[in-house]
Formats: C-alpha cells, structure tokens, sequence
C-alpha cells in the first residue's frame, strides 16, 4: 500500500521547478528588485540591531494604535504593487492595437488585471480603513484600546500573511486569470487547473479571518468601551461609521468564507456546487459572492464619509450639520447596502420583475447618500473655511463622488444597464466613486489624523501636489474610458483592432502617469515631513483645532492614551471642553490597568498561511504539519492567563509632567 | 445603554474640575458580546449552506434521492445524543455557579462523550453512505447535503477539543471568573450547534424523505 504513495508529490505537491517564472523577463526582472530591496531592508535592519526592538515593540504589540500604523502602511506597500498592475495594464491597452501585440502575453495580462483588482480591494482599501478605523476610534471614545487586544493584533497578521500569499504568487505559480471576483465554471477545475484561483482562495480566506475578527472587535469596542456620558448619539460621526462599516464586515465576510470555501471544495475534491453537470449551479456563486460584495463597497465608503464629516467640521470651524440626519442616513445605508447585490447581473436573466425591484432599491440608496452630500455643504455655509490639505481631498471628493454616484444611479436602471453591462462605463463608475470616494477619504485622513499619530504635521506643498495630481489625473483617465463605454468597448481586453479607439486609451494611460506623480508626491510628502519634522512640531495635540476627544491627548499619545478617562456631555466632546474651561489635570495619577504584548497572534497567523500555501499547492504533509501546530499554538496560547500589567502611576506622573512641559513651551 | 454605562462605570469624584474626567475607570467586559457576534456570523455561513442546499437539494444528477439514502432511525439517535448533550452541558453550568469543580468536570465530561457519539455515528452514516456510491462528487443534492452536515460535524469536534482543553485549564486554575467565562462561551456555542442540528434534522433528514 505504501508504495503507491510518491513521497515527492506528498512533499511538494504541485509544485515544481517549473512554477518559478524564469521565462517571464519581466516577472524576473521585479523578482530581482525585489530580492535586492529585500536584502537591503533586512541588512539594515540588522546592522542598526533592530530585530529585538522590531518584534518587542511592533510585531508583537497589542496596543491598537501600533496596530493602526501597521495596517495603514502594509495598505501603501499594497497600493504601490496594485497600481504597478494599473500601469501596465493602462500601458497594454494603450499600445496593443492592430499588428502590435503590446508587452503583456494575454496569459499575464489577465493575471494582472485579477490582481489589481484583488489587491485594490482587499489588500490597500480594507488595511487603509481598518487601520484608521483602528487608530482613532478608541481614542474619539475615549477608550484605553479595543476590546480585544489580542485579537487586534492576530487579525493584522492575518490581513497581513493573506496579502504575502498573493505576493507570492508573483514568483512562486501564478495568480487567477479570473477577474476578481473569480465566477465559475471559469474559476473551477476545468476553466483554471492551475494555482492561480487556489491562490486567490486562501489568501482571502486567510485575510477574511482577519477581517471578520477585527470587525467583531470593533463593534465590541465601541458598545462596551465609551467614555461615561457618550451614548450612541453623542458618538462622534466617525465613530458611527466605524460601527455600521463593522457591523457590515461581521454580517457579510462569513458569506464570502462560505463560498470560497464551497469553490474550493469544487476545486479540491471534485463535488458540484458551481458546476455545470451534476446538478451544479453557478448562479449560486454569483448570488453568494455579491451578497458579500455589495456590502463590501459600503464596508469602504461609510468610513470614508467619517472621515469627510469629521474634517468638514473641523475645518469649517463649525458643529456638523444635522448629526442625527447623518447617523441615519449612515444606518439607512448600511441596512439597504443588503438589497442591491443583484444589480451587478441584471443581465444574467433574472426577470423584469426581479430585476426591477433591485434597480429601484439601488436608486434609493442615493438619498440618503445625496442626505450626506448636503449636509456636508450646510455645514461648510458660512463656515470659516481653511483650506488644508484634508479639506482639499473632501472638496475634491464631494465634486468627484457626485459625478460617480450619478453614473451609477444610470447603471441601476435595467435596460441602460444591458448596454453598460461588462463596459468601460462600468469601469469608469466604480473607480469613480472608489477612488473618489474611499481613496480621497484615506488620503484625507491620512493627512488629518498624521499629526495625531507621529506628533508632527505632514508637509503642505507636497500634500497639494498629490491632492492636484491624484484629482486631475483621475479625471484624465477616467473620462476616456466613461466615452470608450458608451462606444461599447467592454472590459478586460488585452488587444484592439480598431485603432480609432487608440487615441482615448492613450489619454487614460497620460492620465495613469499624472495619478503615479500624485502617489509619487505622497511619497516625497512622507519623506520630507519626516526630514522637516522639527519645524512641523505639533506641541498641542490639538494642531487643526478639531473637535473630538482624540485631540484631547497628547500627540502621539501615551500608550494609554487618557491618564483619565474623559467625561462626555456634548457630541463635539473636545470642542464642548474647550468652550467651558477644562483644566487638565495635573495630579493625582493612579497606576493604569493594560494588556500585554504577545507573540501567539503573530505565529498562528504565520501558520495559517502556511497550512494556505500548503493547500495552494496541495502539499498535504505541509498542510497537515501546518494544522496540527495551529492547533497546539491556539491551545498553548489559551493557557496564558498572565495577559496584562499595570503602568505604575509614577511612570503616568513623569508621561504627563512631560506633557505639561510640551504644552507650555508652546505658549 | 448610556445609563447603565453611567451608573457601573464611573465613579465619581468630588472636586469640580472632574465635570471632564473620571478618576477611575472599568470599562465593561465585552467578550460575550464579542463571542455572541462570533456566533451570528457563523450562522451566516450555516445559513449560506442552508441555501445551497435548498436551491441544489433536489439536484439528483440521476443519482439516489433523500429518500432513499437516510436512515431516520439512525438520525434520530444522532439527535437525542446531541440534544441530551445540550442537557448535560446545562447541568455542569449550573454546578459550576455553585464552584464544584468535580461536580463541574464529570458533566463537561459526559457532555463530551455525548458529542464524541454524535461524531461517531455521523461518520459511520458518512462512511455508509460514500461506501453506497453517495458520495459527495456524486450530484449536487449531495454536495450541498455532505457540505452542511459535515460543517456542522467540524463544529461539533472542535467544540470537543476546546471542551477538552477547558477541563485541563479547569482542573489547573478551579472555577476563576476567567474559567468562567470561557464555559459560559463555549456553552452559548455548544448550544447553538444545537440549534443549527435542529435546522439540519428538519430540512435535510425530515424533509428529504418526503416524496
């Protein structure tokens, strides 16, 4: 019996020699940067000995604004790699026409376009939005940290190792050539034999995991965790986004778990949920998959509108306009994000009826939406306006957004939608109210909470450039491809015939370069706030004179954020202490009560990708070596009951003798 | 919500300057909230696998039908070990509120035994069934079929291996609040594999032998 068992293929699996890519130039010449700027980083980070401060302080820590950082910055590595896949592909289609084949072999260029739009979504929008989410929430609730520490930081190594596995793809097999949302029969056995949909599979299953447990997390946090006084309708807007967007990712990434995991049973084992003999039914995945991921555009944008309320406010110098309008406009949303999914396959024969019905729904969601909008306007109304940087990124939104969300209001429409369906007017659309919507939202945050974070404010010219870049270059490529739509030019495609079309590809692709200078000047923007960080200096904590509590601390604050716990009574919590003569307090200290790090979230995760790429390749040995010491990591780490320690209150007297210090070099 | 936050968590201070802060803080535990929504969101993926098979259930591909293949006599001891073991488990809650530790561990351990049985025969019908041809590549009834009773039989064991690991760790530490918690979780998650069996008893096995 057991010679029939080829202990090679027990071992490696599918996996072979052949798998590395050294017949791809281009492939192998990204695998050589990177392998250099792989070892330069490691070399540096040993050479300055920075390994033990490395996992004491980052990789290990629970401390939920640690975490917020991580998430954001493995979010700007993504985006760097997912728009890398948007030049090319912008670069194929402007010059692949008639006799010219372009650079990219079909093969690759359909991989490229499955994972920028994988990496798009999953790997730079989620990290962004978690990450902020993660960083400003416990502090706008006047929160020590998230409910569950722990947790927090397992779910960044999940999102984290999810997104090493789709990197990996790049060198090690291949990825889907599916499109991202990977419909069968194309994306089972027979449509894709290869690793590229396994790979696609587990890295989201792996980074899902994440997603949900960081979702239950929040949710827990902001229930349980606010400050005495604050009830639900006191809760800053950000904070209630945060609580409908969470509320969505736990209601709707375990439909996403469920399908993959039905997909990979077709795969793995043969049995037919999606095929097409045997009583199979693809439809049922195309149901499944947009019933997550309708919601899951929602998951992106409430955020987003957070974050403009917040800044809105701010920079006008004013109180929201209709808060209450807001909560429930955001609840409405999130509630009607459920009943849309079918609008993305009108086309796919489901009725008139049916179909009516989700067009109508998916034109309601634009009140509540356009509710928003306005009131985003009446509160900038005889405001004092400034324009910063963050206020920048919310006008060029709300101009953006608008224009985005009325071509989606005509794509709701059934019988325009069966000539849209599949074209560049579609694809125009949602990255008009994506990048308008969630990429201008992150970068104003980003902006806006950056002092908050690091203590020092993020240069102003370069932030002008990379608003001005981002928003014109947007437009530069975008409006050319809403044109190529109406002219029915679908999506996807690698090569043209008919070069009057060429002209408009050209101008996208000019428009894609204006976009890179925008990232490129973002980049500038980090770098040289960095070199200029003296001057920068923000002493106050409250450096845009803003108004929730986060901006009551000190910035960065102390890993405990609030020597005391804040008292709420009003809804612009901070701006209402600042109204009526808070002092802060000076004495009196008491020792503060706080988790501990751990290394467990970090190595389960890192297992899990393992037990990923094992079943990726069908390696059963690692798979199950993998899974057996998952389980011993989960169980070992529930015997540690030792999971806190206390800040002595003569360490929180020295951290706030400090402060007073800082504050009153200011004056 | 707000008062009860109010009134359990902030204890007040004299001085006037404290309108903007309190001295000492407790922030109420939220892991059985957390675990509550850990659960809701597992049921999402029941109730994915509930559609599935209701829209591919009656898929037969030619091959055997509900009626033909499931054995109610067998099912229905299935069932009364997983229900009895919900029972079980409820005594050994109520034991462990009044801190018998022994009294606590003999029923965790009759309640996984309880479900040790359920496992055992759920595999022997699964074994019965692919040895019969009716395995889960056969059709699409039985995909969705193999695909939620064995979802919910995983459940089942890894609530064993965690009960398992919950006697050691209360056998080591005695009934601590900490302990207690965890017994409270996995009783809400032995209790709603419970519930989700229920489900799986009456749509699969009652309803699929109906003509």
């Amino acid at each position: 019996m057991l010679d029939h068992i080829d202990m090679t293929k027990l071992i490696f699996g599918r996996l072979s020699w052949e798998a590395i890519p050294f017949h791809e130039p281009i492939l192998l010449i990204t695998f050589i940067g990177v392998l250099i700027g792989g070892i330069a980083v490691l070399g540096a980070v040993s050479y300055f000995r920075l390994w033990g401060p490395l996992w004491r302080d980052w990789i290990t820590s629970i401390d939920h604004k640690k975490i917020g950082i991580m998430y954001v910055i493995l979010g700007i590595v993504m985006l760097l790699r997912g728009f890398a896949d948007a030049l090319m592909m912008r670069a194929q289609q402007a010059l692949s026409f008639g006799d010219s084949a372009g650079f990219l072999p079909p093969h690759h260029y359909d991989q490229v376009f499955t994972a920028h739009g994988v990496i798009m979504i999953f790997f730079v929008a989620m990290p962004l939005v978690t990450g902020l989410m993660n960083y400003v929430v416990p502090l706008q609730i006047g929160a020590r940290d998230v409910a569950f520490p722990f947790l927090n930081n397992f779910s960044f190594w999940m999102t984290t190792f999810g997104a090493g596995l789709v990197m990996a793809s790049l060198f090690v097999g291949e990825f889907a050539r599916t499109g991202w949302l990977a419909y069968p029969p194309l994306s089972g056995i027979l449509g894709s034999p290869d690793v590229g949909v396994d790979y696609y599979i587990w890295s989201l299953q792996i980074a899902g995991v994440g997603t949900l447990l960081s979702g239950i997390n929040l949710i827990a946090t902001i229930v349980k965790m606010r400050a005495p006084g604050m009830n639900m309708m006191k809760m800053p807007v950000f904070t209630w986004t945060a609580l409908c967007t969470n509320v969505l990712i736990v209601a709707a990434f375990p439909i996403l778990t469920a399908v993959l995991g039905m997909l990979s049973l077709d795969r793995m084992f043969g049995t037919n949920f999606f095929t097409n003999d045997l009583g199979g039914n693809a439809m049922m995945y195309v149901n499944l998959i947009w019933i997550w991921g309708h919601p899951e555009v929602y998951i992106l944008i409430l955020p987003a509108f957070g974050i403009f309320s917040e800044i809105v406010s701010t920079f006008s110098g004013k109180r929201l306009f209709g808060y209450t309008s807001m909560v429930y406009a955001t609840v409405v949303i999130t509630i009607l994000s459920y009943l849309v999914w079918l609008h993305h396959f009108f086309t796919m024969g489901s009725g008139a009826s049916v179909n009516s019905f989700f067009g109508i729904t998916t034109m309601i969601i634009s009140i509540p939406t356009g509710a928003k909008i306005f009131n985003w306007l009446f509160t900038m109304y005889r405001g004092r306006i400034r324009f910063e940087v963050p206020m920048l990124w919310t006008i060029g939104f709300m101009i953006t957004f608008v224009i985005g969300g009325m071509t989606g209001v005509m794509l709701a429409v059934p019988p325009a939608d069966f000539v849209l369906h599949n074209s560049l007017f579609l694809i125009a659309h949602f990255h008009n109210v994506i990048i308008g919507g969630v990429v201008f939202g992150m970068f104003a945050g980003i902006n806006f909470w950056f002092p908050k974070a690091f203590g020092y404010k993020l240069d102003d010219f370069w932030g002008r450039c990379s608003f001005w870049f981002w928003c014109i270059g947007f437009w530069v490529a975008f409006t050319p491809l809403y044109v190529l739509g109406f002219m029915g030019v679908t999506r996807r495609m690698s090569h043209f015939e008919d070069p009057s079309l060429q002209i408009w590809f050209q101008i996208a692709a000019f428009g894609a370069l204006l976009i890179a200078a925008g990232i490129g000047s973002f980049i500038i923007q980090l770098v040289v706030s960095y070199l200029r960080r003296d001057k920068l200096r923000d002493t106050t904590g409250d450096p845009w004179g803003a108004r929730t509590l986060e901006w009551s601390t000190s910035s960065p604050p102390p890993d405990y954020n609030f020597a005391f716990t804040p008292r709420v009574h009003d809804n612009d919590a901070w701006a209402d202490m600042k109204a009526n003569g808070y002092t802060r307090p000076q004495d009196g200290f008491v020792p503060i009560h706080m988790p501990k790090n751990t290394g467990a979230g970090f190595i389960i995760a890192a297992l899990s990708a393992v037990i990923g790429f094992g079943l990726i390749w069908q390696m059963w040995l690692l798979a199950g070596a993998g899974f057996i010491a998952l389980m011993a990591a989960i169980i070992t780490h529930t015997f540690n009951y030792k999971r806190d320690y206390y800040i002595s209150a003569d360490d929180v007297v020295l951290t706030e003798a400090n402060r007073t210090r800082l504050l009153d070099s200011h004056v | 919500m707000s008062e009860i936050s109010h009134n359990s968590a902030a204890t007040m201070d004299a001085s006037p300057s404290s309108r903007y802060f309190v001295r000492e803080h407790h922030p109420e535990n939220g892991t059985l909230l957390g675990f509550w929504m850990y659960l809701m969101s597992d049921c999402l993926i029941f109730a994915c696998l509930f559609a599935t098979y209701a829209v591919l259930g009656r898929n037969y591909a030619g091959g055997p039908t509900g009626a033909e293949l499931f054995d109610l006599p067998l099912v229905a001891i299935n069932t009364s070990l997983l229900l009895l073991s919900s029972i079980t488990y409820g005594f050994a809650m109520l034991e462990m509120q009044k801190q018998k530790v022994r009294t606590t561990l003999i029923w965790l351990a009759v309640t996984g035994l309880l479900g040790a049985g359920f496992i055992y025969l759920e595999l022997y019908e699964f074994v019965h069934l692919i040895h019969e041809g009716a395995g889960p590549q056969r059709s699409g009834f039985l995909t969705s079929f193999f695909a939620l009773v064995a979802t919910h039989g995983l459940h089942v064991s890894f609530g064993i291996v965690w009960l398992i690991t919950l006697m050691f760790q209360i056998n080591k530490h005695g009934l601590t609040p900490e302990n207690g918690r965890r017994l409270m979780c996995l009783s809400m998650f032995w209790h709603f594999l419970d519930v989700v069996w229920i489900g799986v008893f009456t749509f699969v096995y009652l309803m699929g032998v109906l003509p």
